[in-house]
């Protein structure tokens, strides 16, 4: 077979478009752009929930929201920001990505994958729209009990335990897929260390994931069973402990954190290299030092427990491990400083992105460690210097890192650059409007100021700087506002982006923008790490990089492209998921919807096991 | 010296702030004259010798920080400047891969500085937690943390307040404490750390205050609907005027059985004193706060509320109205209290509580 039939062949797949095209995809770009657009949909709703909790606070005892409708308000803020924002736009380009990194046509579970996406998204819907049917979670996005056990009379708190049980199903399936993806689909020649530095995090992270929900299934489930069966895992009169609640939630908690910066810190480690000219300074340690806080980050958890009383003992030794896991964060700054120095840097939006990621991270890091401090954290504790702090790590950290990834990658996925200019308005804006809101917060909370309180009294001294942090937090509005603008005008009028428009290092540059459905009409073969780089330059005696005369061309081989076939049944798995789910927070009434939505759940898997994986072309 | 700076941008705040404040005040949560200085609540500004030992070791850390943090800011902004890409330049970029002496440097740099910070935490951790000795005589007080509001239970002299603790300076005082419903966290900033207060468990705190004053205090752990309203007030004073105060708080009340407050009297014995005690008669319910010596109270309502008769009345005609509760869920037979509901008293049977509360000095 030819090149050209093999396109025509395999594209008969990759073109069903329209609704049902999307929601049939199990192409693993697809499913990227479904969780990308899906989290900038929950970013937009957890904006705005942000802006509504700073426009309550913007003066002292604010009436623009009751207490009740703040409380559901920091708590969906907290959740969408954390499930249904950060994780998933990691998973948006770890899934279109990873194969792309790794020279692979796919993941190693294309129709698993699917599922993945569409419990997640059945997982969102259902926890946005408890605001329209019987109100949203209210009891903290970290649920503590027995306050999140006790409101038994509300269902509230149940649309948040079975949210997060079947976000935590999608992430443990994405986390199986992509471990697998990563043994057994890379190039020929692509050893582990030869990985890119994402590729690498994102690898780390479904470890992460893989070993941290299996804590917080097990809790979620006493959770619910507490509310709604009358057990007493978490009560006290019942010989339960609201503590043991605790320990479980940041055992998975802590980890989660990594989470959520690790794939961040694997797109600036692309991106630094790329736009300063340099390879990654210290590659292997970089690679190391996130392994290192990976499994670190399952013993710190109890740092979030510091006035719980855990006694001295246990609180030195917490403090030690945390101060400790600055080690391998710093050696990571360290290295990234390495790679500008001596480079040739070009502020592009994905750099100044990436720049501001590590200033901010290094704040949010200092204040880290004084949390490790643990008498000064009991004065720091559920204040807003924390909420100043995780902002700068998640946001300052997380978000900015995404937002680099976002122009980095953007022309790789549409074929299209976005316009530098508005990108370099939406970083300033940004960058700005971030500091005006988060670090004030830090002054805010040192006088005393705690934090998840609806509203504060006039004579605390805490006026001034809520109004500053609520003027800074409407410029974080207009910048997003700003990369809306620019992503719809790139739409038609970007700049067509060609093959490898920033000259990078890595395999996803060598192929057309965007890719064809098969990524890559040869597996390409690894020499060393930067392969693509290495086929454009060579390094002389002296280390100074010099162009190789021609570019290699890749010759057509013969290789027989099969790709899975669309299927409807991971949609509607989860689908079914979702029917069951609301059914169980109507218990016992609901019932009714738990059988209907199992049969469904059932009728989506069984017709999944009886599909053939792919359709021969031309049946 | 470190202190007075970050005092210094909480000043040219609060400049600010009054302009702002200025124009938002129709609104019950008036703390009244008893807040004095700009930042009543401020961790910053330790007045006890446990909030000023988490003081010095804060700064402590701040600065070393606040060092790492320009040198690594100084770093980036060189290498940006220095190396940033010209046009035109065809100044060759050696491509450096690495370097493993540096790797070992700045991984030992950290593990230095933490072990600098580590010393002082860990010492700081151990004395912190140390109990009161014997002979420095502590007062024993009961903290019972309630959804949305404080108990304090003075043992050692058999009374118990709402929300607003009062203690003696020159000796420690060691707080016992507990929660019958959800945790919560005390806390007085400017005394000590907060402790979270967990039902099933008791856990300990140790406050002293060097000077007599008011010290602001606030739970910290988020417990429901009125989780920002549940605020607390510690009153320090010198030995003797403690001593009497306590004395006289030991006293039973004497109510008045003629007039308007008499009127109060029986209106309270029929709605308030499901919930209500008035030590020394018949209402002995513990369910909500002790109301025996209300009217030598500063405040109410979880300290949220100056105590005078226009809030008073507020109160009275609608308490969820004024703080967010949820009544509705109360449940007096399990002894779970969820606020206190609104009874549509008429105003006269309002003009007779009030009468009675304010005897109850
Ligand atoms: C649009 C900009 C944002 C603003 C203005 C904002 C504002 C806030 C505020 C004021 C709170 C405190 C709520 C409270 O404690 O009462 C909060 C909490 C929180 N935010 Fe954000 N936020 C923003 C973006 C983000 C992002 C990007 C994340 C990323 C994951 C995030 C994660 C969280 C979390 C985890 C909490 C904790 C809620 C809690 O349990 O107290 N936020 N945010
Ligand atoms: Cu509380």
């Amino acid at each position: 077979m030819s090149e050209e039939t093999q396109m025509a062949s395999t594209d008969h797949t990759a073109h069903r478009g329209g609704a049902w095209g999307w929601i049939t995809s199990t192409d693993h770009k697809k499913i990227g752009i479904l969780y990308g657009v899906s989290a900038i949909m929950f970013f937009l709703i957890g904006g705005v929930e942000a802006l509504l909790i700073r426009t309550q606070l913007a003066l002292p005892n604010g009436d623009v929201l009751s207490a009740d409708a703040y409380n559901q308000m920091f708590t969906m803020h907290a959740t969408t920001m954390v499930f249904l924002v950060v994780m998933p736009a990691a998973a948006a380009f770890t899934n279109y990505f990873l194969p792309l990194l790794l020279g692979a046509r796919d993941v190693a579970f294309p129709r698993l994958n699917a599922l993945s996406y569409w419990i997640f998204f059945f997982g969102g819907l259902f926890l946005t729209i408890s605001f329209f049917v019987g109100g949203a979670p209210d009891g903290g996005w970290f649920g503590y009990a027995p306050l999140s056990t006790q409101v038994s009379e509300v269902v509230r708190m149940d649309y948040w335990a079975l949210g997060l049980l079947i976000l935590g199903l999608a992430s443990v399936l994405s986390a199986i897929n992509f471990i697998t993806t990563v043994f057994t689909m890379r190039a020929p020649g692509m050893t582990l260390m030869r990985m890119p530095v994402f590729a690498w995090m994102a690898f780390v992270v479904a470890f992460l994931l893989l070993f941290s929900l299996p804590i917080i299934t097990v809790g979620l489930f006493q959770v619910f069973l507490d509310r709604n069966l009358g057990t007493l895992f978490f009560s006290a009169a019942g010989g339960g402990d609201p503590v043991l609640w605790q320990h479980l939630f940041w055992l998975f908690g802590h980890p989660e954190v990594y989470v959520l910066i690790l794939p961040a810190m694997g797109i600036v480690s692309e991106v630094l290299p790329v736009f300063s000219g340099k390879p990654l300074f210290g590659r292997s340690f970089v690679i190391f030092s996130g392994i290192a806080i990976g499994f670190m980050g399952f013993g710190v958890w109890a740092h979030h427990m510091f006035t719980s009383g855990l006694g001295p003992v246990a609180e030195a030794a917490f403090a030690l491990t945390t101060m400790f896991i600055g080690v391998p964060t710093g050696v990571k700054i360290f290295n990234w400083l390495g790679t500008l120095w001596g480079g040739s840097i070009r502020f592009k939006t994905p750099m100044l992105f990436s720049l501001g990621f590590i200033a901010m991270f290094v704040i949010g890091g200092l204040s880290g460690v004084t949390h490790s401090i643990v008498p000064a954290d009991t004065q720091q504790h559920d204040t807003y210097y924390v909420v100043a702090h995780f902002h700068y790590v998640l946001f300052g950290g997380a978000i900015f890192g995404l937002f680099a990834g976002v122009y980095y990658w953007w022309p790789k996925i549409t074929g299209r650059l976005l316009h530098e200019g508005w990108g370099k308005l939406h970083f300033w804006t940004m960058l700005i409007g971030f500091n005006l809101t988060f670090a004030p917060m830090h002054v805010l909370g040192l006088a005393g100021m705690p934090r998840r309180t609806y509203r504060y009294p006039e004579g605390l001294g805490f006026e001034f700087w809520n109004f500053v942090a609520t003027v800074g937090s409407y410029l974080i509005a207009v910048s997003i506002l700003v990369f809306l603008w620019n992503w719809w005008r790139s739409r038609h009028h970007g700049e067509v982006a060609g093959n490898d428009p920033w000259n990078g290092r890595t395999l996803e540059w060598t192929i057309p923008s965007p890719p064809p459905h098969y990524n890559f009409a040869t597996v390409p073969t690894v020499h060393s790490e930067d392969s693509f780089w290495h086929d454009k330059y060579r390094e002389d005696e002296a280390g100074n990089a010099v162009p190789v005369a021609a570019a290699p061309t890749t010759t057509a081989a013969e290789e027989d492209i099969h790709m899975p076939s669309p299927s409807y049944y991971p949609a509607l798995t989860g689908f079914g998921m979702f029917i069951a789910l609301m059914g169980f927070v109507y218990l016992p009434v609901g019932l009714v919807a738990v059988a209907a939505g199992l049969m469904v759940t059932m009728w989506g898997l069984f017709g999944w096991a009886m599909e053939p994986l792919t359709r021969e072309p031309h049946e | 010296m470190e202190r007075s700076r970050l005092r210094l941008s909480l000043l040219a705040g609060s400049i600010v702030a009054m302009a702002v404040s200025a124009c938002s005040s129709d609104d019950p949560t008036d703390l009244g004259s008893i807040v004095e200085g700009d930042f009543p609540q401020n961790s910053l500004n330790p007045a006890g010798p446990q909030a000023r030992q988490i003081d010095d070791l804060f700064w402590l850390v701040f600065w070393i920080a606040v060092v790492v943090f320009v040198l690594v800011m100084v770093a980036l902004l060189v290498a940006l400047v220095r190396y940033r890409h010209r046009e035109g330049s065809d100044r060759q970029v050696r491509q450096v891969h690495g370097n493993t002496k540096l790797e070992i440097l700045w991984t030992i740099i950290p593990v230095v500085i933490l072990a600098v910070i580590a010393v002082p935490t860990v010492a700081t951790i151990f004395d912190l937690r140390e109990e009161p000795l014997p002979e420095e005589n502590a007062l024993m007080v009961e903290v019972i943390g309630h959804q949305w509001w404080w108990e304090f239970r003075y043992p050692e002299y058999g009374f118990s307040t709402a929300n607003e603790m009062h203690i003696p300076t020159d000796r420690p005082v060691y707080l016992s404490m507990t929660s019958v419903d959800v945790i919560h966290s005390f806390w007085v900033p400017q005394l000590n750390g907060k402790r979270d207060v967990v039902p099933g468990r008791t856990t300990h705190l140790t406050l002293q205050a060097d000077e007599p004053g008011v010290y602001l205090g606030q739970c910290a752990e988020f417990c429901g609907l009125a989780h920002a309203d549940m605020r607390h007030r510690v009153f320090a004073h010198e030995e003797a005027e403690f001593h009497a105060w306590a004395t006289a708080h030991a006293q039973p009340a004497v109510i008045p059985t003629e007039g308007l407050a008499g009127e109060g009297w029986e209106t309270f014995q029929v709605i308030c004193s499901a919930c209500h005690a008035i030590d020394g008669t018949s209402a002995s319910s513990q369910l909500a706060p002790n109301l025996t010596h209300f009217a030598s109270r500063t405040s109410f309502g979880g300290a949220t509320f100056a105590n005078n008769e226009e809030h008073l009345r507020e109160w009275l005609r609608n308490p969820p109205g004024m703080k967010p509760m949820d009544p509705d869920r109360n449940d007096l037979a399990a002894g779970r209290i969820l606020g206190m509901p609104d009874f549509g008293l008429t105003e006269e049977q309002i003009d007779g509580l009030i009468a009675l509360l304010e005897t109850l000095k």
